[in-house]
């Protein structure tokens, strides 16, 4: 199966995002996710130019962007406006509103029935 | 001093002092905040002084933009984005005017853009947006530095890490409105303000 859509992760904390992956992997194993968890040097933060590199090495055009907390949300941000692909910024609970995107992107479930489910895991803004 | 000299002081100076004041920083953030606002700043202001040193400035718009982009990619943590999108913003205006005014209200507009954050949330921009009012009419003093950054002690955050303690907020300096006033203090003592 190949997907057009990958999820990206952004958390402060590596083994948040490593942790995160390893839970959507046993449920979407054919989507491409990819994380930028931590600082460039592994500390806890996030970073604009990891978020930027990990957006730049998807094959995938279009992106379902999750975030843990408020900074991680800026420097996504930021890095949404340097970058060329389609990036959807969800503000749901992390782990549910990615572990729903991953699990319907696996079952081939449209992206308006998939953003439909997520509404109601919106919990920030 | 030519004004890109000045300029080039305000910023080694605003250095300096979140260098010096690291700690004061680190501590403000860990009473309301994750604690790194002073490490992280200081981080950036080394990364800046860097670049600084490897580069001769001609135009006030590219100096902006150094120090922006420099500090978004060196500096973690919200201050980075918050910081570099305002010079960013800075050195857009800065191709269009000189009036320091005019490029710190560009500044402000582009944190408040970056953090959706509004006067009174208990954030930078409440010394931002005072010390711009005051610099644009020709009032700006360092009473007027120091008295936005105390109205943020009473100010309960509703913005950043800090919102989530609530109420608990309460009391206690915003780690971001007091590095801010060390960049307006840098300002005042840069002399780029002296000529207007």
């Amino acid at each position: 199966m190949t997907n057009k859509y990958g999820i990206l992760l952004v958390s402060h904390v590596e083994e948040i995002t490593d942790g995160l992956l390893k839970l959507l992997d046993q449920v979407a194993g054919d989507v491409s996710i990819k994380t930028a968890g931590g600082t460039e040097n592994g500390e806890i933060g996030t970073n604009f130019e990891k978020i930027n590199q990990v957006l730049n090495a998807f094959e995938e055009e279009k992106i379902l962007a999750f975030y843990d907390l408020g900074s991680a949300k800026m420097n996504l941000e930021m890095a949404m406006e340097y970058s060329d692909k389609e990036i959807t910024l969800y503000e749901t609970a992390f782990i549910e509103g990615s572990y729903v995107a991953a699990s319907l992107l696996q079952a081939d479930v449209d992206i308006e029935v998939i953003e439909e489910q997520l509404k109601p895991l919106i919990v920030k803004e | 001093m030519s004004m890109i000299e000045k300029v080039s002081k305000w910023i080694e100076l605003f250095g300096e002092k979140v260098t010096q004041n690291k700690e004061t920083l680190n501590k403000l953030d860990t009473a309301i905040g994750d604690g790194d606002h002073g490490s992280n700043l200081t981080r950036g202001a080394a990364a800046i002084r860097e670049k600084a040193e490897e580069t001769t400035y001609d135009n006030l718009s590219k100096l902006f933009q150094d120090v922006g982009m420099t500090l978004v990619s060196k500096v973690g943590g919200a201050s980075g984005p918050l910081y570099g999108s305002a010079f960013i913003e800075m050195a857009k205006k800065a191709k269009e005017t000189e009036d320091i005014g005019e490029i710190l209200e560009a500044g402000l507009n582009g944190i408040q853009k970056r953090g959706k954050a509004e006067v009174g949330e208990k954030t930078m921009v409440d010394e931002w947006a005072p010390v711009i009012d005051h610099i644009k009419s020709g009032s700006f003093t360092d009473e007027i530095i120091q008295e936005s950054l105390q109205n943020t002690k009473e100010m309960k955050a509703t913005k950043g890490r800090a919102s989530y303690l609530g109420d608990r907020s309460i009391g206690h300096i915003d780690p971001g409105a007091q590095s801010s006033a060390y960049f307006f203090e840098a300002l005042l003592d840069s002399g780029v303000l002296d000529d207007e």
